[in-house]
Formats: C-alpha cells, sequence, structure tokens
C-alpha cells in the first residue's frame, strides 16, 4: 500500500473517528491492511470478511462464543455487506477500545437485538442464553433451567412489562447496574487485553514512523 | 530468641496466657542453653550488663532474701540491689515472692544465687515473661531481625552510650536466638522419623511378628492398597497431599479390625473401609499417635503385652533400619527449618491456617463440573420441598466439618499470637439456623434458584443471578441466612478467585451487604473469605478494591477476623489503598467498572477502622505506614472520609506510640478543626481522639492554641447524642488537667454546663463530667461556681454508685470542693464525709486511695472535726487496717488521713490504741517518694501521743527515716525533719539518728530556703546536741 494513499484515508477517517489521534488511527489502517492480506494474499481493495474478523476476535481480543462473535461481526459490517472495511473497522474499534459507557451500551444493545424492530425479545435471549447452563443434565431440564433465567433476565431488565427489551428498558437497567452491560454474552474485550493491545499496536507505531 | 521460644520450646496447650513450659528434654537444653548465656553475661559484656531494661522482667521466684550476699540491702521478705538506675530504683527488688530484675547484670547475679535451682527460676521467668525482647529493649527491637534501617534511624535519633548498649543487646540477644534455633534443630531432628520409609519398616518388622499363635503380638497387618507410588506412599495423591502416607488394616487378637492412617503427623483411627464399595472413610476418629506402636499399645491390652516381650528385639531391629533412614530426614528438616527461619513467624501460621481452607475451597472455575451433583437432585419442582431438606443436611454438616478445622486452624493461631485488648463481639453467638421444618419464606426458594445458577452457570448467567439477588432485602435476616443455608457464601467466595472481574464485583455486591449479619461475618471467615478478599486489594480494578476494603471493613467486626486480615498482610495492603490518588504516574485504566481515587482511601480507612480495634493492627498499621497518610486524609473535607480516618485516629490513639505520632504529624489542629463540623459522627470522634491523646500536657496546650477549648464547651449544650456527649466531655476532663485550660472554660461558662449535667445522664457521660469538676474544682474560682450552682448536693449522691471509674472521680472532685471551708458545711451537711469514710470499704483500691485522699480535706476543714470523726462507729479502726494494704497510693493516702485525724488528741489515742505506731513503723523501708512523705507526716503527728516517740524507736522506724534526707523530694525532706525532730525528744532515738549520720545530713538542709525545713531540721540538730552536752557533762561530773 502506498504511503499517499494510507495518509488519505487516514485523513478522511480522522474527520469522523475523535477518540483516536491520527497517529493511532494510521497503525489501525496498517494492521487492518496486514491482517487482511496475510487471509486474502492481495492488499488493495482487501476486505475484512466474517471467518477473518472471528479469528481476530478469539484470537486478540480472547473472545470464545462463536454466535457471540457473528453477532458482533455484523454490528461492525455497518452496511451489511457481509465484510468489515477500513472505516467500519477503525469505528468499531473506537467503541472497543475507547468508547464511552453510553457507546459502549449502545453497541451491547445493537449485539444482542441483532436485527429486527429494536427490541431484544424473549426467544433472542432464550438463544443467546441457551449455552449458559451446565449441559451434562436433560435437556427438557436444561431448557426449563434456561427459561427461568430468561425470566429472571427480563424480571430484571424489562421495565415496562412489555416482555421484550427495549433500548429504554436496556439503558435504564445498565445504568442501574452497570453489571448488566454485557448481560446476555461477553462481547467486549477485557480491559486488560485492550490495554495489551493497544500498547502493541500503538508502540509499533512509534517505532515504524520515527 | 523471641523467635525460638515462641517456636521452638514447647508450650502446653494451656492457652497462651497461662501457658506453661511443658517439662520435656527440649525445653530443658533450651532453658539451659539460656542460662549459660545470661550467667557469665557480667564478666563477658560488663558495659551491656549494666544497661537498664525498658520494663522489668517479673516472675514469682522461689528464692528466700537470706539468699542474697553482699551489695543487696535485705530484710525479711524484701532484698533489693544497691546498684540503682538514674531515678535511684534498685535493679533488682525482690518481695517475696514476686521478683524485678531490670538488668542482664542483676539477672547474673540472681541465677548465681540461685544455685540449684537455676533451671527452675529460668524456666519460672520465661513462662511469666513471654516476650523478654520486648521487656528488654522495648517493642520496636522485637522485630528489628532483619530491618537495619529501623535500627540506623534509631540511632540517629539518640546516640549516646545507652543506645550503644540497647543495639550491642539486641545483636547479642539475636545470636542467642539463632543459637537456641539451632539447638533446638537437633532435637528435633532427633524426634521426626515419620516418612513412608519409616512406615514401611515399621509394618514390615510388625509383619514379622505377626500370624496365628499366642506368642505374635498381632493377628494380621496389612496395607488397604498394594500399589506403592514412587515416593513410598500408598495414599491416593488427593490424601497424600493431607500428609497421609498409607492406611493398615491391622486384627489384633483381643479386639476388632482397626483402620488406620499412617500420616506425617502421626497415626490415628480412621472411619474404616466399608464393604461394599471399598472406600476408606478418610475422616479421622480418635487421637493421633506419634507411631504405630504406639497406637497399637493404646488399643490393644494384647498386643502391649506380647509386645513388652518381643520389645527388646523390635526396638533393635527398628533401630538399625532408622539409621539407614534417619540421615536424609534430618537434612530434609534443616533445610525447611532454615528456610521458615526467614520468613517471619507470621508466614507458618498461614500456611498452617489455610492448609484446611484450601482444601474445602478449590475455585470453581470449571462452571460445569460443581453443577452435576446438584443437578441430579433438584429434578422436578414437585420435588423442591425434598430437596430442601436433603441440601440443608449437606451444608449443616459441612459446616461442622468447617467448625471442626476451624478449631484446629485456631489453635495454632492462639498459641502463636499475641493477646488482644478489646472485647467488643468477641463472643460466638450461638449458629442459628432455620428449622428444616419451619415454614420458610417465598425468598428462600427463590434465592436457592439464584444459587443454583450461580454453581451451574457461566459466566453470564451468574452475572444474570448475582444481580437479580441484589433485588432481594439483603439487610433482611432471611434474606441473609437464606443464602447462607442453601449454600451460597461457599460459591460467594469461590467467585471471588476466579479470573471474572465482573462474578467479583456481584460477589462482593452481594457479602458487602450481607456481612452486616455478625453469624455471616463468622461464616465468611471460617469459609476462608478473608484472604481472598485481602488478596483481592492487589487487583488494578479501583472498584474492586472498593468493594473487598468495604466487605473487610463489615467483617472484620470480631477478633479472629481481624487477626485473619492482619496475618494475611491485609493491614499492609490497606494501608496501600490510603495512598490513592497521590500517584498521578499510574496509568488510569480505561475501564467501565471504575470510582475515583477519594473512594478507594474512604473504603481503605474504612477497613482500616474496623481492623484498628486489635492491639496488634494498630502496631500493624503504623508499621505499614499509615499515621502520615491518614494525616494527609485528615485534610480534606469530605465528611464521609473523614469519619473513618478519624475513627481510626480515635482507636488508635489508645497507644503511647499514636499519641506521640499525632502529636508530631499537627493532627490536633485537624481534629480541632472538624470538632466544628456538622456532622454528629464525626464531632464525636475528634473529642474522642482528642479525649485519647490529652493525656499529654503539649497535646493538651494544642487543643487550646488550635482553639478547640471554645468548640468543645459549645459541644456540651447538646446533651441529645450520648456518644457524643461521652466523648466531647471526656475531651473536657482530660483538657482541664491543665490550669490554662480551665481558664479558657470558666470563660465559655462551661463549669456552670458541666454541673448541670450532674443529673439524669449515663454513666460513661458522668464519669467524664465529674472527672473534669474534679480537676476544675482545684481552683478557688471554680469551686465557688460549682457551689453556687448547686453542684455539692449531686456530686455527694454520687457518692453511693457502685461504677468504679465515676467512685474514683467522684471522691476526688468531693475532696477538691472539701478544701473549701464553705462548700465542706454543705459536704458535711449531706453527711458526705461517713460516704466517703464507707468508700474505704470499697473492694478496689484506687477507690479506696481516692477516698482517703478525699478525706484529708475534709477532716482539715469541717467544724468539730475530731467528734465527727470519732462518731463514725469502727471508722479509726478502719482507716488503721488499711495501713496493712500492699498499694502504694492506698497507703500513702491513709497516711495524709491518719496525719489529720491525729490532729485531733482523742482520736490520736484511739489510732494509737488501734496499733498504728507498729504499722506505720513497718511501712518506713520503702522508695516511694509519695508514701515517704506522707508516712513522716504521719509519724510527726502521732509522736504526740503518751510514749509513741519511743515506740517508733522500738520499731526501728527511725534508722529508714534518716535514709529519708537522701531522696530528692523537697517535700519529703521537711515530713522527715519534722518527723525527726518529734522523734529526737527521746533520747534513745537521738542515738540512732547520730549513729546513721543524720546530723551531718540535717546540716545540709538547715541551709534549705524552705523555712519549716530549716527549723525542723535546726531543731533536731539541736535536740541531738543537747543529748550530747547532757551526757559529756554526766561522764565529768
Amino acid at each position: 500500500m502506498e504511503q499517499r494513499a494510507v495518509k488519505k484515508l487516514v485523513e478522511s477517517i480522522s474527520k469522523t473517528v475523535k477518540s483516536f489521534k491520527k497517529n493511532e488511527i494510521e497503525c489501525l489502517v496498517r494492521l487492518y491492511y496486514s491482517l487482511v492480506g496475510k487471509a486474502s494474499g492481495k492488499l488493495a481493495n482487501a476486505r475484512m470478511d466474517c471467518n477473518t474478523f472471528r479469528g481476530i476476535l478469539h484470537n486478540i481480543f480472547g473472545m470464545t462464543d462463536d454466535a457471540l462473535m457473528n453477532r458482533v461481526f455484523f454490528v461492525f459490517d455497518k452496511d451489511s455487506d457481509n465484510h468489515v472495511n477500513v472505516q467500519e473497522w477503525v469505528n468499531g474499534l473506537a467503541v472497543f477500545l475507547r468508547g464511552t459507557f453510553e457507546e459502549k451500551m449502545k453497541f451491547c444493545f445493537e449485539v444482542y437485538y441483532l436485527t429486527g424492530d429494536g427490541y431484544i425479545s424473549r426467544e433472542k435471549i432464550f438463544d443467546m442464553l441457551k449455552n449458559s447452563l451446565s449441559q451434562q443434565s436433560p435437556e427438557d431440564e436444561n431448557d426449563e433451567g434456561i427459561k427461568e433465567l430468561v425470566d429472571l433476565s427480563l424480571k430484571k431488565m424489562d421495565y415496562d412489562n412489555d416482555g421484550k427489551i427495549s433500548f429504554a428498558d436496556f439503558e435504564k437497567a445498565v445504568t442501574k447496574d452497570r453489571l448488566l452491560l454485557e448481560a446476555f454474552g461477553p462481547c467486549l474485550p477485557d480491559a486488560k487485553i485492550c490495554l495489551h493491545f493497544e500498547a502493541l499496536i500503538f508502540r509499533n507505531n512509534v517505532t515504524t514512523t520515527i | 530468641m523471641g523467635v525460638a521460644l515462641s517456636r521452638s520450646a514447647q508450650w502446653t496447650a494451656a492457652g497462651y496466657e497461662t501457658g506453661t513450659l511443658e517439662i520435656t528434654a527440649l525445653n530443658e537444653s533450651i532453658l539451659n542453653e539460656i542460662i549459660e548465656f545470661v550467667e557469665p553475661f557480667v564478666y563477658k559484656y560488663p558495659q551491656e550488663a549494666k544497661f537498664v531494661f525498658i520494663e522489668p522482667l517479673e516472675w514469682k521466684t522461689n528464692l528466700e532474701p537470706s539468699a542474697f550476699e553482699s551489695g543487696y540491702i535485705v530484710s525479711e521478705t524484701t532484698a533489693k540491689s544497691e546498684e540503682v538506675d538514674k531515678d535511684g530504683e534498685p535493679l533488682l527488688l525482690l518481695c517475696v515472692p514476686n521478683i524485678k530484675v531490670r538488668s542482664f547484670g542483676q539477672l547474673s547475679q540472681f541465677l548465681s544465687f540461685a544455685k540449684d535451682n537455676k533451671l527452675q527460676e529460668a524456666q519460672a521467668c520465661i513462662e511469666a515473661n513471654r516476650e523478654p525482647m520486648v521487656k528488654i529493649l522495648g517493642s520496636y527491637y522485637d522485630e528489628m531481625t532483619d530491618d537495619p534501617p529501623t535500627i540506623t534511624i534509631l540511632d540517629s535519633i539518640t546516640s549516646d552510650q545507652d543506645m550503644h548498649n540497647k543495639r550491642k543487646i539486641a545483636i547479642l540477644l539475636k545470636q542467642l536466638d539463632l543459637h537456641l534455633l539451632n539447638h533446638s534443630l537437633k532435637h528435633i531432628s532427633e524426634g521426626i522419623r515419620l516418612n513412608p520409609a519409616t512406615f514401611k519398616k515399621d509394618i514390615e518388622l510388625l509383619k514379622r511378628y505377626s500370624g496365628k499363635g499366642d506368642e505374635t503380638v498381632l493377628e494380621s497387618i496389612d496395607y488397604t492398597s498394594d500399589y506403592e507410588f514412587s515416593n513410598g506412599c500408598r495414599a491416593p495423591p488427593w490424601r497424600q497431599s493431607q500428609g497421609e502416607v498409607c492406611y493398615v488394616i491391622v486384627k489384633p487378637h483381643d479386639v476388632d479390625a482397626l483402620c488406620l492412617t499412617c500420616s506425617a503427623e502421626g497415626v490415628f483411627l480412621n472411619g474404616g473401609k466399608t464393604e461394599e464399595e471399598g472406600e476408606i472413610n478418610y475422616e479421622r476418629q480418635g487421637e493421633i499417635y506419634k507411631d504405630l506402636v504406639t497406637c497399637l499399645k493404646d488399643k490393644s491390652p494384647v498386643f502391649s503385652e506380647n509386645m513388652s516381650k518381643h520389645e527388646l528385639r523390635f526396638s533393635e531391629d527398628q533401630q538399625k533400619d532408622s539409621d539407614t533412614y534417619d540421615k536424609p530426614k534430618i537434612e530434609e528438616v534443616q533445610s525447611s527449618v532454615t528456610s521458615s527461619d526467614k520468613s517471619k513467624t507470621e508466614k507458618s501460621q498461614i500456611s498452617f491456617g489455610k492448609s484446611p481452607m484450601t482444601k474445602r475451597l478449590e475455585p470453581s472455575l470449571n462452571w460445569r463440573a460443581t453443577v452435576d451433583y446438584k443437578e441430579k437432585g433438584s429434578a422436578k419442582d414437585s420435588q423442591e420441598e425434598k430437596q430442601g431438606k436433603a441440601e440443608k443436611s449437606s451444608t449443616s454438616v459441612s459446616s461442622g466439618r468447617a467448625q471442626l478445622l476451624r478449631k484446629s486452624g485456631e489453635k495454632v493461631e492462639e498459641t502463636a499470637s499475641e493477646s488482644s485488648s478489646e472485647s467488643e463481639e468477641d463472643e460466638e453467638p450461638p449458629d442459628h439456623r432455620q428449622e428444616a421444618n419451619a415454614d420458610l419464606p417465598s425468598e428462600y426458594w427463590q434465592i436457592q434458584k439464584l444459587v443454583k445458577y450461580l454453581k451451574g452457570g457461566n459466566q453470564t448467567a451468574t452475572v444474570i443471578a448475582l444481580c437479580s439477588m441484589r433485588d432481594f432485602n439483603l439487610a433482611q435476616e432471611t434474606c441473609q441466612l437464606a443464602i447462607r443455608d442453601v449454600g451460597g457464601l461457599e460459591v460467594l467466595i469461590n467467585l471471588l478467585d476466579t479470573d471474572e472481574v465482573k462474578c467479583k464485583i456481584g460477589s462482593l455486591k452481594i457479602l458487602k451487604e450481607i456481612s452486616h449479619n455478625p453469624q455471616i461475618r463468622r461464616n465468611i471467615v471460617d469459609l476462608g473469605g478473608l484472604p481472598i478478599m485481602v488478596n483481592i486489594l492487589d487487583s488494578p480494578h479501583k472498584s474492586l478494591k472498593c468493594l473487598a476494603a468495604e466487605t473487610i471493613a463489615n467483617v472484620a467486626k470480631f477478633k479472629r477476623a481481624r487477626r485473619a486480615v492482619r496475618h494475611h498482610g491485609g493491614i499492609t495492603k490497606l494501608v496501600a489503598l490510603l495512598d490513592c490518588g497521590h500517584h498521578s504516574t499510574e496509568p488510569t485504566q480505561p475501564s467501565l467498572y471504575e470510582t475515583r481515587d477519594v473512594e478507594v482511601a474512604r473504603c481503605g480507612a474504612q477497613a482500616l477502622w474496623s481492623c484498628s480495634k486489635s492491639h496488634s493492627n494498630k502496631e500493624a498499621i503504623r508499621k505499614a505506614g499509615g499515621i502520615p497518610l491518614l494525616a494527609r486524609l485528615l485534610k480534606t473535607s469530605h465528611e464521609d472520609m473523614l469519619i473513618p480516618v478519624v475513627g481510626t485516629l480515635q482507636e488508635c490513639a489508645s497507644e503511647e506510640n499514636y499519641r506521640a505520632a499525632i502529636k508530631a504529624e499537627r493532627i490536633i489542629e485537624n481534629l480541632v478543626k472538624n470538632l466544628n463540623s456538622e456532622n454528629e459522627q464525626l464531632q464525636e470522634h475528634c473529642a474522642m481522639a482528642i479525649y485519647q491523646c490529652a493525656e499529654d500536657e503539649e497535646t493538651r496546650d494544642l487543643v487550646r492554641q488550635h482553639g478547640g477549648l471554645k468548640p468543645l464547651a459549645s459541644l456540651l449544650n447538646n446533651t441529645d447524642n450520648k456518644e457524643r456527649l461521652a466523648a466531647v466531655t471526656g475531651a473536657i476532663w482530660k483538657c482541664s488537667i491543665s490550669k490554662e485550660n480551665v481558664i479558657k472554660f470558666r470563660e465559655y461558662k462551661a463549669i456552670e454546663t458541666l454541673v448541670g449535667l450532674l443529673t439524669d445522664q449515663p454513666e460513661e457521660v458522668l464519669v467524664n463530667v465529674v472527672g473534669a469538676l474534679g480537676e476544675c474544682c482545684q481552683e478557688y474560682e471554680n469551686r465557688v461556681i460549682v457551689r453556687r450552682c448547686g453542684g455539692i448536693q449531686p456530686l455527694v449522691n454520687l457518692l453511693v454508685g457502685i461504677n468504679q471509674a465515676l467512685l474514683v472521680n467522684v471522691t476526688k472532685a468531693v475532696g477538691a470542693c472539701a478544701v473549701d471551708p464553705e462548700s465542706m458545711s454543705i459536704i458535711d451537711r449531706l453527711d458526705g464525709v461517713r460516704l466517703l469514710w464507707s468508700l474505704l470499704k470499697n473492694p478496689h483500691p484506687d477507690v479506696k486511695a481516692s477516698a482517703a485522699w478525699a478525706l484529708c480535706p475534709c477532716i482539715e476543714n469541717a467544724k468539730d472535726a475530731g467528734e465527727m470523726v470519732r462518731s463514725f462507729v469502727g471508722g479509726l479502726e478502719l482507716v488503721v487496717n488499711l495501713l496493712k494494704s500492699d498499694n502504694k497510693e492506698v497507703l500513702a493516702s491513709v497516711c495524709a488521713a491518719i496525719t489529720n485525724i491525729a490532729k485531733d488528741q482523742e482520736n490520736l489515742a484511739v489510732i494509737t490504741d488501734h496499733g498504728v505506731v507498729p504499722l506505720l513503723s513497718k511501712l518506713a523501708n520503702t522508695n516511694n517518694d509519695k508514701l515517704r512523705r506522707h508516712l513522716a507526716e504521719a509519724i510527726s503527728r502521732c509522736c504526740m501521743w503518751g510514749r509513741n516517740r519511743v515506740a517508733f524507736g522500738e520499731h526501728k522506724a527511725v534508722a529508714p527515716l534518716v535514709r529519708y534526707l537522701k531522696s530528692n523530694d523537697t517535700n519529703v525532706h521537711r515530713a522527715t525533719a519534722q518527723a525527726l525532730y518529734q522523734l529526737s525528744e527521746d533520747a534513745d532515738n537521738c542515738i540512732t539518728m547520730h549513729e546513721n549520720g543524720a546530723v551531718k545530713l540535717l546540716l545540709d538542709m538547715v541551709g534549705s530556703p524552705d523555712q519549716d525545713l530549716q527549723e525542723a531540721a535546726a531543731g533536731c540538730i539541736s535536740n541531738i546536741r543537747r543529748l550530747a552536752l547532757a551526757t559529756e557533762k554526766a561522764r565529768y561530773t
């Protein structure tokens, strides 16, 4: 990739993303291309597909749940073209690494409701929680337990008692108790991992630019 | 020798305070080593031998005073050394049977006098002085071991000869300590033989002598398992971690087969092997024996009998075998001891205390493994009732086991840790659990369900369950106990050991709430929750630190918990929290669950406040550098921060070290400032801290200089909050010890208010109010105020109380008032003198002394005092008999009272009949200047009757009196000269005085600026001289 093209790209991205400095954006852009390049072999017009992205989530950010990783991918992929482009990549990481509480809340809500009417429905919750209990017990019994767990979470978060969680509900519950931010599964990286990641990527920047 | 004594010496199990050294070979040799160290000390280190101990070593001796030789002043029941310290106190003082020794020189001397009883004396000394290092060198040096900076700092402060000696002695003692440890090591290594190899040999030997027939010792002896691990053990690996080596089934001739566990600790009977599954019940069923043979001897009489026949052969064989195995073992022990030698005693305790806990608390990192056994039982809703019962019984069993473990853990701690002074909430409340059949509230079942998710869910499910649990009213006891009873506590504590920040936060939030319940606190400690929470204090997440500190603050409300916090290094970590926010270099971690630095410091202070109720913790906080940090936090203006900070300081101010530091760190200024705060609790703690610190004169002045007296005085007007009132009056009491402060208080009209508080107040308040009035009434103006405000009546009324502290203060206050004749007439009218007199019968010496002091001005100022005194039936006899007391203060006060009583001739006659003369004479051999003065005054008064002068001479009171003239106290001189003047009216006394060199001393006194002293000394000399002239005249005519 040419130096100039990268600079141009960084300029354009930095207009929308405020939480990173320019040199930091440059690092992220370079990282994007190096990650994509490894997977596809050529640099120009490279786009990150779901598999590559999940690999990154798993290897760098320590996420394990496949279903949730897919969901995170879809939230990153704003234009729904099944690929995460550079712009989306930097935008997503801005929330991941430097997001305010509100941004993260919005991000999590999007991960959980995914598509549809803007509500997290009982069925969706069930889907997300179905692996959260030990599976050694018989299936119907396990389902019973999860159903109860879903009820518990709805009781906790469904403030308007309509059987589903709206963003207003979610916001209210999470503001009241921050632990509920990732109520239906981990979709944000651990703070420690973020620190590591930043240290690693942005330190590289210093060495390359000098 | 501290370490050697606390670790190696074998104390009996009788508890720490009253513990005695067991008579074992090891102890005896340790004692002998100590004797060998002490006895030649005076020759080896003559300079250091003169060093005066910080505190005397005291114990009960069997040595008679007569055993002492030259260099000692010996009487019938006492002996003291002629060698004295700077203050003239003898370095060795024996009052049969108690002995106090204050230098190594005297210790060596003493041992040489003890001759054959050296060992007993050394033992008694060590038993009575469990921390000799502290007594000899002061607490600084106790733990100086590997901490040279402390010494150098101390040295730089005072670099005189004394300090040098002190340091030298510290080094010598350290050497002795090491020597003792090495010495005892030899003994221990001879004792230990329990390793797999020895068991194997023992069992093989016994096998050789087993079989059918009468001659054999056993019918059979067999291992339960044929498989031998490479380390020689046959126990399964998870039991090996408990130190268990193998299990044997022994069939003796006379009793049923025994299933025994051979472990590193010894041999004991286990629960036996179950028939069907072949599983061994590993639980210990009986006591632990030191080896297999002793165990079997105890269990089977036939074995014991037959064994004695084979004994010789057996032990020979055993010896032969053991020789080969002993050597590596010794090395092993040695290396382990030397390594533990470096770490402090505390560390070894931790591992002791922890090992039973770690077994119980395998962190459930594996979310799935823990759930299955619960899930099996839980089945369907319809079966829930049944399952509840089952679970109940299982938890109670486990708690029983926990208790057992706790007991054994405690024993270890008890023997090694010092006792703490605190008493509140230390009694263990009976564990009350909800009856299985009782009607359980619906919360119970809901909580049980949630706990199920905690046990069986992954992180997500756990967080949901934790959040839901917090929706219950956790302040309610039913919920708190429900969580415990369904096994929730264990899970919550396990969660703390995971890596999941969110789970930890959620769990701590619940623990923080439910630990307000005293029973839950104890359960948390029993389950080993404290060490984990202490570890969390190191976490990079501030909110985690906060929650852990807050939970510790709740849990550490009782002694055992506080000790646990200290032993796991919690105090240092908590002190470190106070420092938060002052290191801006530390990168702030961008996390969702963060709080402010101030909050961290606040939580730290909160936890320290709870912990600071233990004496040792106060010391630990100081050592961790907590005082400057607290002082810095005190400068903030957040009330919720100030309360725990001042609370901690107030708790700690009971220690001398802290009071000095509080003065040095300029904390008083801020305490005074916060007296003006709006918050009642804060005011209370500030006043309390001032109360503790104002024992010191400089501090009292500081309080005045910073304008603290006015807020104190104005706080008196608000009497609703009794705790605060008690603290405020306490501060006023202590502050009013300084005259300048009293003047201020008068300005602020505090005295009138105090008088108003004499009625309708709780005792804590009364003690302080009366104490303050007692101080104020030392001055005339204040006495007038008290009288004018009608304070005398309520004061006299308080004389009938039973609270000892109150009585001491009331008598003092009444005595102070009685100095004014006008007030005295009121006291007399209220029959106050009779009440005071009856307090002489109070069992407590402080009350007796204080009452006797108060009587002095009463008798002095009452009209018809002689008549009044006579009117108390048996009163005079009572007073005279108090001269038999052994409390110096009582004696001095009674002497003073007698001086006043004896002013009346008739009363003097009565007390003479009650034998006052011999009793006074007996007291003459004292070093206490206060007693000397009042004794001399009493003697001089009592001389005024009959042949008392002669009687004092006959009872040998004269010679000791002459020695009083060598004292440094002019008051003693005056009183003594007057007494001698009176006594010199008798010729024999003159001779005694002359013989004891009184003339020279009296001649010096004639030159004194004190007129009374001059006059009395001159009179005495003239009497002696006149006698001399008369004899000369007689000789020549």
